[in-house]
């Protein structure tokens, strides 16, 4: 098993299409976070209402 | 308009309640407990899995020969579009199960899968886009796959706002249940799109019929990253589920307390 890539840079450039790679994980990663801090933020039992 | 409704044969002070196990988590308490007990180890799947799932997704996974690296949004297109139809799938047998029972818990996990739907729909449209620019030259075509995956965020935004827009929150369930139901004809459509017409979108990539059409390490990096996003849904809606649990007890106490204020 071997890195697919020989460089950080490389791996960031994505051979050209980086920022539809990033764009698409970066998304979800917001997208989740948000929902979790939802979630988080829930009142739970006990809260004063 | 309030008919009088039998009381729930599962109950607790009715003599005659059945000693069902999975009717025991139709009671609030129960189901709180539950969740309790389960979202915590979900969500740490959730975690190991998106881990091992992105690194061999990000990492290990080979070019692919025809499309460079931007198939590697495959690992998070794939997952969120699959948990997009079976989180809607879920959420029409929660809302059947809460139409034919009457239990408050199926009609809250119903509720509770709609956001999660609606945002992993949102995320198949949004990774679709970025992977369709570079590999068709568009964001977006009216095919009949983005097309009725497009349907599927309305029918998810129609069930929350229809929700939303009815104060009585039973009449609510019913209706939001409804909805759901009638929608669920668009999952099949959304599936098979890919066969039934003739798309830009490609065909899947991965069928139990015929061996996968993808190299090893990126067919394991996109069934991880599914895995994950599975448990991540399971988590988050039964989380959401027990927050609309508890509010549901906590407004019947309330109407308790004034038709008999002590």
């Amino acid at each position: 098993m071997t890195l697919a890539w020989d460089s950080l840079s490389s791996f960031l450039a994505m051979g050209g299409h980086g920022l539809y790679v990033w764009g698409a994980f970066g998304m979800t990663a917001a997208v989740v976070a948000a929902e979790c801090w939802t979630l988080m933020r829930a009142p739970r039992p006990g809260d004063t209402p | 308009m309030a008919a009088a409704r039998p009381s729930p044969p599962w109950t607790p002070s009715r003599p005659d309640a059945p000693r069902s196990t999975w009717l025991r988590f139709a009671s609030p308490l129960h189901f709180t407990r539950l969740v309790d007990g389960l979202a915590p180890p979900l969500m740490l799947a959730a975690a190991v899995l998106t881990v091992i799932g992105l690194a061999t997704g990000l990492l290990i996974a080979p070019t692919d020969h025809q499309q460079g690296e931007a198939y590697r949004i495959i690992f998070v297109h794939v997952p969120a579009a699959w948990m997009s139809m079976i989180v809607y799938l879920a959420m029409a047998a929660w809302a059947a199960v809460g139409l034919v029972f009457h239990t408050r818990v199926a009609f809250a996990l119903a509720r509770a899968l709609a956001p999660t739907g609606a945002l992993m729909t949102f995320l198949a449209l949004w990774t679709g886009a970025l992977w369709g620019q570079p590999t068709w030259g568009t964001w977006w075509v009216w095919d009949a796959r983005l097309t009725s995956e497009l349907l599927l965020l309305f029918l998810y935004l129609g069930v929350m706002s229809l929700h939303a827009a009815i104060d009585d929150p039973q009449r609510a369930d019913r209706a939001a249940a409804v909805l759901a139901l009638v929608g669920v004809v668009n999952v099949p459509v959304i599936y098979f799109s890919v066969q039934w017409w003739n798309t830009l979108h490609q065909g899947a990539s991965v069928s139990l019929t015929r061996s996968p059409s993808m190299a090893g390490t990126m067919l394991a990096g996109m069934l991880v990253m599914a895995l994950a996003a599975w448990a991540y849904c399971a988590a988050a809606a039964l989380m959401r589920a027990r927050t609309l649990v508890r509010q549901g007890q906590a407004f019947e106490t309330q109407l308790a307390v004034r038709r008999d204020p002590r």
